[in-house]
């Protein structure tokens, strides 16, 4: 047993991937020598050299783009997104390119790479920076969009994600690299694109991933005083949406809020509530509710708090799904 | 000329061949082949014309939906193509049929994109031809990436010409615009990778001609990125075959990128749903008409006595045999079934596209089961089916 934080842990990831594998190659701004403006990359430079650790020009196509060559040749790109408002320079080599490889030569091309970035608000940053883009990425058939809440999930599910041959998304909640768990070798990590229960309830299904998994987990507690028993499942793969563990809690539960800082209109939420309706409509005592984002554009970092989420919110909608 | 305003200095064109056919020579640029390889970069642009030609008689008759003519770039594409080496990659665009042609593509294959049936139709990693790119400039960053991958391989530099392995990605004028093609540049330069960015300049981008997408000679652009860049005469083999062997070369010993600027003209429209009567003129046309890349080798060959009657004949003939075989093929290509591009999207399939494609095969099967009354109440917002045939359900999906 040892106990990281998110980012150390990513980075121990990073580190098993690179010894597993001569093939994986880390490319990105800063991530050599600095280890990242996260220092999720720390050391890693310096022990595996400047050619499988990549300080990158500073252009967000052209990181991903070289990316896709280097995946054409063979290689694992793992490309680093400085920050969530910076990957729309590289959205058309990322949606044009790397999603539609596999498919336009009818499977002879693998597109094995991975895009991590550190997403989400909560830090006081700047603008462009505090961003949830998820919805875009899932939008984009050939994609996976994934996403760790804590420290042993991102040890494992970076590791899965650059042995996928699949293009991934890999979004890191920038908020939550400080957060720290144990993370048991021991035991095999559960499937990549798989979702599970964190806390088990009867009452109000919460679905949630990245960021808001502690948000909905403190909510839980708190509506744990007042008598009421909250199940909360962690999505952690975006798309494809593991659909079962979903149904399976919605058929026990009756209610559902689903819970993500990305504005509401047309985001993860809105699919969840559409694909809960078709399958289980006749389990639901109330409809699909969300807590998100306004439709706003991110906020200036001083009202983020009143913005994004928090346990109060998720508590309201708690007793609105059951006023029903 | 006008793409003299910037940089300073006359604008230098490598030419070894001239419109009449006169063989010059280059200092820098040497062609030591013999006139058999001649004879060979001329059947290779005759047929690639010829397969052009037919491509775009098959778009006309509503065979294809669309077709990007390479008419007029010949001798950018074949000079270039036949000066790879069998390890070398090609990132191509969408109207390097000519390379194509050189790289042993099957040509039906080119044409399946265009007709619609499939999206790139032949295999890219064995000959060495990487799918044609639509999106403007986004292949020279691959062709960077995949040239950083070779630097990685160990296979620049080596000394070993069975090993040593070069990159080449074409682009455009237009594409020079791109901030793609600038950042490859950039990529390039700074990792110093084995490639050759060759550009075809022919003038136009769709409507807007080059003096919209440079100041200066496109050629001068490699200086600031801090590698070579030459300007070739695009219409004349020799020089290009000399100059992307020279490039080459120095891609695979190690000394990193440079830049083509091949000079020619696209004599067709920019595809066949363009019209450049609209914005170009006939006088420009009749200009280059007489800087023919094909009747300039054929001058040549004329001229030095290589090439005889029987020798233009046998490569009409075999010109004339393969737009024949070529229409046969592409009139027989299969069209694709939309159940099977279910499968195309990931190389792990999710659960989500498994259920969708069991639904829509459901789907369509219903229809085999002809009900002369569809159920009352089922369907009504439906638009109407064409023929009598209505789904025994509604499919599931509805």
């Amino acid at each position: 047993m040892t106990v990281l934080t998110m980012a150390k842990a990513l980075n121990a990831g990073l580190r098993r991937a690179l010894e597993a594998d001569p093939k994986v190659v880390i490319a990105g701004q800063d991530v050599g020598k600095l280890g990242g403006v996260f220092r999720v990359t720390e050391g890693l430079q310096k022990d595996f050299g400047e050619h499988r650790v990549v300080d990158s020009p500073l252009a967000e196509s052209g990181i991903v783009g070289t990316a896709i060559g280097m995946a054409l040749r063979g290689y694992r790109p793992v490309c680093e997104i400085q920050f969530d408002g910076f990957v729309f320079p590289a959205f058309d080599q990322i949606v044009t390119q790397t999603a539609k490889m596999h498919f336009r030569s009818a499977g002879r091309l693998k597109m094995p790479l991975v895009i991590r970035i550190p997403y989400g608000g909560g830090i006081g940053a700047v603008e462009h920076h505090s961003e949830s883009p998820e919805a875009y990425f899932c939008h984009t058939p050939g994609l996976k969009v994934v996403t760790c809440s804590n420290p042993p999930d991102a040890y494992w599910m970076i590791q899965q994600a650059i042995a996928s041959d699949d293009p991934i998304i890999f979004l890191e909640p920038k908020r939550r690299y400080h957060e720290k768990a144990d993370i048991d070798e021991a035991t095999p990590p559960p499937p990549l694109h798989s979702a599970r229960v964190v806390r088990r309830g009867s009452d109000v299904t919460l679905i949630a991933y990245g960021p808001m998994i502690k948000t909905c987990l403190d909510a839980a507690e708190a509506a744990a005083e007042e008598r009421r028993d909250l199940e909360v499942i962690d999505l952690r793969t975006l798309s494809p949406l593991d659909m079962a563990v979903v149904d399976e809690s919605v058929q026990k539960t009756g209610r559902v809020i689903t819970v993500h800082e990305a504005q509401l209109s047309l985001g993860l939420g809105a699919e969840l509530a559409a694909r809960i309706t078709e399958q289980c409509f006749y389990s639901l005592e109330a409809p699909v509710l969300r807590v998100g984002g306004f439709d706003i554009p991110y906020p200036p970092a001083r009202v983020e708090e009143d913005y994004l989420p928090d346990l109060d919110r998720v508590l309201d909608m708690v007793d609105r799904s059951l006023a029903y | 000329m006008s793409d003299a305003s910037g940089g300073s200095g006359e604008i230098e064109l490598v030419q070894l061949l001239t419109p009449e056919g006169e063989r010059l020579e280059h200092p820098e640029y040497p062609f030591s082949g013999d006139d058999d390889q001649v004879k060979g970069f001329y059947r290779d642009m005759v047929l690639t014309r010829r397969i052009d030609t037919e491509a775009t008689a098959l778009q006309r008759q509503g065979e294809l939906g669309l077709w990007a003519s390479s008419l007029g770039q010949e001798a950018a594409q074949v000079g270039s193509g036949r000066a790879l080496g069998k390890q070398d990659f090609v990132f191509p665009t969408y109207r390097e049929h000519g390379v194509a042609w050189c790289l042993g593509v099957d040509p039906v294959q080119l044409l399946g994109l265009f007709r619609g049936v499939d999206l790139g139709g032949w295999d890219s990693q064995k000959s060495r031809f990487h799918l044609y790119t639509i999106v403007i400039g986004a292949q020279t960053l691959h062709a960077t990436g995949y040239a950083m991958g070779v630097e990685r391989d160990g296979l620049v530099g080596t000394g070993d010409p069975e090993r040593d392995t070069a990159v080449i990605g074409y682009f455009g004028d237009g594409a020079s615009s791109e901030g793609d093609v600038n950042e490859a540049f950039i990529f390039a330069s700074s990792y110093n990778a084995p490639i050759v960015f060759f550009c075809q300049n022919n003038q136009w981008a769709i409507s807007e001609p080059i003096e919209r997408q440079s100041r200066i000679p496109l050629y001068r652009r490699a200086s600031g990125f801090g590698f070579p860049g030459v300007r070739v005469d695009g219409n004349d083999v020799l020089a290009v075959y000399a100059a992307t062997t020279a490039a080459l070369e120095r891609a695979r010993t190690g000394n990193g990128p440079s830049l083509i600027e091949a000079y020619t003209y696209r004599m067709g429209a920019h595809t066949t749903s363009d019209d450049p009567s609209k914005y170009r003129l006939a006088d420009e046309l009749e200009h280059w008409r007489l800087k023919d890349p094909i009747e300039r080798v054929k001058a040549y060959l004329n001229r030095s006595g290589s090439g005889d009657d029987a020798f233009f004949a046998e490569v009409e003939t075999e010109a004339s045999d393969t737009a024949a075989d070529l229409r046969r093929r592409c009139l027989a290509l299969p069209d694709p079934r939309l159940l099977d591009l279910f499968d195309y999207v990931y190389a792990e399939q999710t659960p989500l596209l498994v259920a969708q494609k069991a639904e829509h095969a459901d789907y369509m099967a219903s229809f085999e089961d002809v009900s002369p009354e569809p159920p009352k109440g089922l369907r009504q917002a439906q638009p109407a089916l064409t023929g009598q045939a209505q789904p025994a359900s509604g499919g599931g999906v509805h």
